[in-house]
């Protein structure tokens, strides 16, 4: 099964976080590791937040807030996705997974991929033929 | 099955093939290590639920079986010679830790050369390996094979004695034979993939847990040997092939899927693997060229866009260094779209006199589509009627007798197919 690990913490505390190469080094440890385990098919870090820009919908309007959002209680830092044989196989891999400082709250969310039987009847063939559509425009787009 | 009895089975898979590996090293038997583990397994069942996992369950796994270990060579070391010898080299002083996280790997390859050691027959290099190097237990293997579990144990217990009796030795091959030893080491891996990827019976959870143990093994041995190019072929071959399941389901072919439903992410990093194979520099190998014409499909938007010239050209060199009929067929198949369908029937024609191809059904269907392109549908028809004749599973046999139907009542060609080879 092919799972997302985002990597979070709260937006309070993404200032806190300053990487050092200490971070760095334990994280490219951490890499190699799932690596080796023959688990990990890819990842990402991301910037900080006060980068970013949230489009939120509601009640019928459509408003932008620009980072940083330090109100946020779980905010991605990056990600990775993984192929393990099971939740719990995923779950002591995040456990393993290098801590930040001390005192900051930070969390592993483990989300498996849904698969066309998890979509059941929305799936439609048309559906299917749209998607089909906008795949062939990415492949031709990007080469892959 | 309880939540703590699945963590740590989670942990065995995890921790099982490095510490199956040290231990090896330090008993120079891969039966008695593999012994020494499930008892250093069944001491964490007894202590983890109420003490908790330990930091390194790893290391945690190995001192305690390292334990074991040294106990019973003393133990033993006056009754009986092996034993004498194995307490005459104990590394007493080499720290558990230092062991499990041997950073070279250089156990855990290992162990694979000698699960997938040639004295073995290939059903036990299959088994050994899957639970050895992949941590499955032998009842999850059987269940993946359909055969009775009683039938892996004793596969794996005389692959273990035919080791022993053969003293194959515990080691990493040295450099100049390494493409040699590597050969059948990939070879099981890709085993393991094909039997997922083709198992005619059982269901689609089958073939795709069986498809990502072998992905999983060749990143393994990819880490594990970042030099070799052909390794990084399999692993690209294999993820590029997978990446097709959820749109060959049913026996879709490839000029008919549904592109949509390729998982991009193995795509990418199907792709990246190749590069990194083609990256080393060394001549390709059959793994990296069958990749090569993978990935020539994967980068394809639609099966029209296909580049059919870069095709021909990787089945030519493919035919250069693995020549075999079917290579040669799925040749054809690139030939009736690269060059057109008279150049392709000369291509099919001239294997119709191999005898290795005789009662091969994919031969006809080829045959087949090129006629139809040539207008001869009528004889078309008979191919595939005889071709159905010979196929393997009912499913294909419907599927040859449903075109030679059409072929033979509309006379009208229809959208041509490959046959189910390495590419589709």
């Amino acid at each position: 099964m092919k799972v997302l690990v985002m990597v979070t913490a709260s937006g309070a505390d993404e200032d806190a976080v300053a990487a050092t190469e200490e971070m760095f080094t334990e994280m490219a440890a951490y890499n190699q590791q799932l690596a080796e385990a023959g688990i990990m098919l890819g990842g990402e870090g991301l910037q900080p937040s006060r980068n970013g820009a949230k489009v939120v919908f509601e009640g019928g309007s459509t408003t932008v807030v620009d980072g940083p959002f330090t109100e946020a209680k779980e905010i991605v830092g990056g990600y990775w996705i993984w192929e393990v044989r099971s939740l719990e196989e995923a779950v002591e891999w995040a456990k393993r997974c290098p801590t930040g400082p001390e005192g900051i709250r930070g969390a592993l969310e483990i989300r498996p991929f849904a698969t066309l039987e998890d979509f059941g009847d929305a799936y439609t063939p048309e559906v299917a033929a749209q998607e089909e559509q906008v795949a062939a425009t990415i492949r031709a787009t990007h080469g892959e | 099955m309880t939540d703590a009895r699945r963590t740590l089975d989670a942990v065995w898979r995890m921790e099982s093939p490095r510490l199956v590996a040290s231990l090896t090293r330090l008993v120079r038997d891969v039966g008695l290590a593999e012994e020494l583990a499930q008892d250093a397994f069944v001491a964490a069942l007894e202590q983890w639920p109420s003490e908790g996992i330990p930091q390194k369950p790893g290391a945690w796994l190995y001192g305690t079986a390292r334990h074991r270990a040294i106990d019973l060579i003393r133990r033993e070391q006056n009754r009986d010679a092996k034993y004498a010898v194995l307490a005459r080299t104990l590394p007493d002083a080499a720290p558990a830790d230092a062991v499990v996280d041997d950073p070279v790997g250089d156990d855990l390859l290992s162990l694979v050369f000698l699960t997938c050691h040639p004295v073995l027959p290939r059903e036990s290099r299959i088994a050994l390996t899957l639970r050895l190097f992949g941590g499955l237990t032998t009842d999850e293997i059987a269940r993946k094979f359909l055969v009775p579990s009683a039938t892996v144990g004793q596969r794996i217990s005389r692959a273990k004695r035919t080791l022993a009796e053969a003293h194959v030795p515990f080691e990493v091959p040295q450099a100049d034979e390494m493409p040699a030893r590597l050969g059948p080491v990939l070879e099981v891996v890709y085993s393991i993939f094909t039997e997922g990827h083709n198992a005619t019976s059982g269901d689609a959870w089958v073939r795709r847990d069986l498809a990502e143990d072998a992905m999983r093994l060749a990143r393994v041995l990819a880490a594990l040997l970042p030099r070799e190019p052909e390794v990084h072929g399999l692993v690209a071959l294999l993820e590029l092939q997978a990446s097709r399941f959820d749109a060959r389901r049913d026996g879709v072919l490839l000029p008919d899927q549904d592109r949509s439903r390729w998982d991009r992410t193995l795509v990418a990093h199907g792709l990246a693997s190749l590069d990194r194979a083609v990256a080393l520099g060394r001549p390709l190998g059959p793994y990296t060229l069958q990749a090569a014409i993978a990935a020539c499909h994967s980068r394809a938007a639609r099966f029209e866009d296909t580049d059919w010239e870069a095709v021909l050209a990787l089945y030519d060199a493919l035919a250069q260094v693995a020549p075999s009929p079917v290579v040669e067929l799925n040749r054809a198949v690139a030939v009736l779209h690269a060059d057109g369908p008279t150049a392709a029937l000369v291509a099919v024609d001239a294997l119709r006199a191999d005898p290795r191809m005789v009662r091969y059904h994919l031969l006809g269907a080829v045959r087949a589509d090129v006629l139809l392109r040539l207008g001869r549908s009528d004889e078309a028809a008979v191919e595939l009627e005889r071709a159905a004749l010979l196929a393997p599973t009912p499913h294909e046999r419907t599927l040859l007798r449903t075109r030679a139907a059409e072929a033979r009542g509309s006379g009208a060609p229809r959208r041509t197919t490959g046959p189910r080879s390495p590419t589709s």
